[in-house]
């Protein structure tokens, strides 16, 4: 076992591990965080996607003990006071989900594209931006209205601010 | 994923030294080949030696027409920096088309190439700008480097620390993906040096290789149509079900002629 300790959402944690613990299965097994999903077994699916040091990583591709130190956010640390973030209530408005399994990724790849573009995101770049992210409902349209919907949100937000 | 014992060192030497005295070591930079293959279990090290410590072998400078790259340079920091998009755009492009944004995020340059894979982009760019790979031992020349299908002339427990790029005239690489794994099926990387016109193709065969007969072309003419009658044998190459010999090598000049182009626009 190896002790590893990190901040999560905000909070820290620390626990002995077996090296070979994914991060993701940290997160569900040991956090109880069970928002982050396990859709693949190939690290193609996105299902896992967390920030790892403010950048979205594939939670299933990275061992627990690589982030000894780190500062984890998981779709549970987005909604602030109970208020959703605006990625999620744009998900939420423009029907960016159908069955919800692959939305919590989603929603983080989303975040993270939004702060790598504060130019502003078009559908083409979106398209390309979520090429680590399966869906297998909806057909994509309505996620990529999602995000451009809240990136025009957050940066007049920012811009009133 | 079998049982494995984790290190994590704060220096070259201190990594060489662990890596020498476990029974079946493996290092790790980003993980993005490594873990999904522990996670097949088609690998089982004793011990992984992870390189995600060292600060020093991560960062990029650019400096008398050399643009050097440390081995644990994410993909995500090569794509997005302002110096290599100045000195070596083609650089920049091919870092930004490597998997996804996730991937790129985590996966390195160094574990890109000590991997070797037959699919993979870096390793035309190291071989068409002919690069020099810097270890903890010595000097590689990117000609030497690759020598098969995951292999490299890295020795056991050497450690890639940088690769040197020269900067080119002109450069251009064109990947035509794998839909499902955004590897390469071809990838051809053109680029007008100092000493000549080189050619490297990955994806196609079992390991990176030079065209000579579109760099002896592209010296006498670099454009699109010098290459555009060079026929590629589908001898050698690599077949699957993704695509047969015969299509990878028609798509070696289809790129070719794209990354030419491009180099051009
Ligand atoms: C979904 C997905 C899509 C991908 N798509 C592409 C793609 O389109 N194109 C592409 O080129 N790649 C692709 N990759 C692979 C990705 O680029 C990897 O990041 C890269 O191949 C390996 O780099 P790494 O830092 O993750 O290495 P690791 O996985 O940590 O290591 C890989 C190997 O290199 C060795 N190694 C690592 N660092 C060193 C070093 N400094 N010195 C000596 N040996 C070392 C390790 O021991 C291991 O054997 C993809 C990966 C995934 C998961
Ligand atoms: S679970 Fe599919 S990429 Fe992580
Ligand atoms: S909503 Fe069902 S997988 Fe995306």
């Amino acid at each position: 076992m190896t002790a590893v300790s990190m901040t999560v959402n905000g909070k820290s944690v620390s626990a002995d591990v077996e090296p070979r613990t994914l991060l993701v299965e940290y997160l569900r097994e040991n956090q109880r965080l069970t928002g982050t999903h396990v859709g693949c077994d190939t690290s193609q699916c996105g299902a896992c996607v967390v920030h790892v040091d403010g950048v979205a990583v594939k939670s299933c591709t990275v061992l627990a003990v690589q982030a000894e130190g780190a500062s984890v956010v998981t779709i549970e640390g987005l909604a602030k006071d109970g208020k959703l973030h605006p990625v999620q209530e744009a998900f939420r408005e423009h029907h960016g989900l159908q069955c919800g399994f692959c939305t919590p990724g989603m929603i983080m790849t989303a975040v993270d594209m939004i702060r790598r573009h504060p130019e502003g995101l078009d559908e083409a770049t979106i398209r390309a931006e979520l090429e680590g992210n399966i869906c297998r409902c909806t057909g994509y349209h309505n996620i990529v209205r999602a995000i451009e919907a809240a990136s025009a949100a957050m940066g007049a937000k920012e811009a009133a601010a | 994923m079998y049982q494995f014992a984790y290190h994590r060192p704060g220096s070259l030497a201190e990594a060489e030294k662990l890596f020498s005295a476990a029974e079946d070591p493996k290092f790790m930079s980003g993980g993005q080949t490594l873990i999904p293959t522990l996670k097949q279990r088609l690998a089982s090290p004793s011990d992984i030696i992870d390189l995600g410590g060292l600060k020093d072998l991560a960062g990029i400078s650019v400096a008398d027409g050399v643009v050097t790259i440390g081995a644990a340079t994410r993909h995500a920091d090569v794509a997005s920096s302002a110096e290599v998009r100045k000195a070596i755009p083609a650089l920049a492009d091919l870092a930004g088309w490597i998997g996804d944004p996730l991937v790129r995020h985590r996966g390195t340059i160094g574990g890109s190439i000590a991997n070797a894979d037959p699919s993979a982009d870096y390793p035309a760019a190291v071989v068409a700008l002919n690069a020099t790979v810097h270890t903890t031992r010595r000097t590689i020349a990117a000609d030497d480097f690759f020598t098969g299908m995951f292999e490299t002339a890295l020795h056991t427990g050497e450690i890639v620390t940088k690769i040197a790029f020269p900067v080119a005239a002109q450069a251009a690489y064109e990947k035509f993906r794998n839909p499902a794994s955004r590897y390469a099926m071809v990838g051809v990387f053109v680029a007008r040096t100092a000493g000549g016109v080189r050619v490297a193709v990955t994806g196609a065969a079992p390991s990176v290789f030079r065209q000579e007969a579109m760099e002896a072309a592209l010296g006498k003419s670099f454009t699109p149509d010098a290459v555009a009658g060079i026929k590629v044998s589908p001898d050698g190459l690599n077949a699957d079900l993704h695509a047969s010999a015969e299509y990878r090598a028609h798509l070696v000049t289809v790129m070719a002629k794209r990354a030419v182009a491009r180099a051009n626009g």
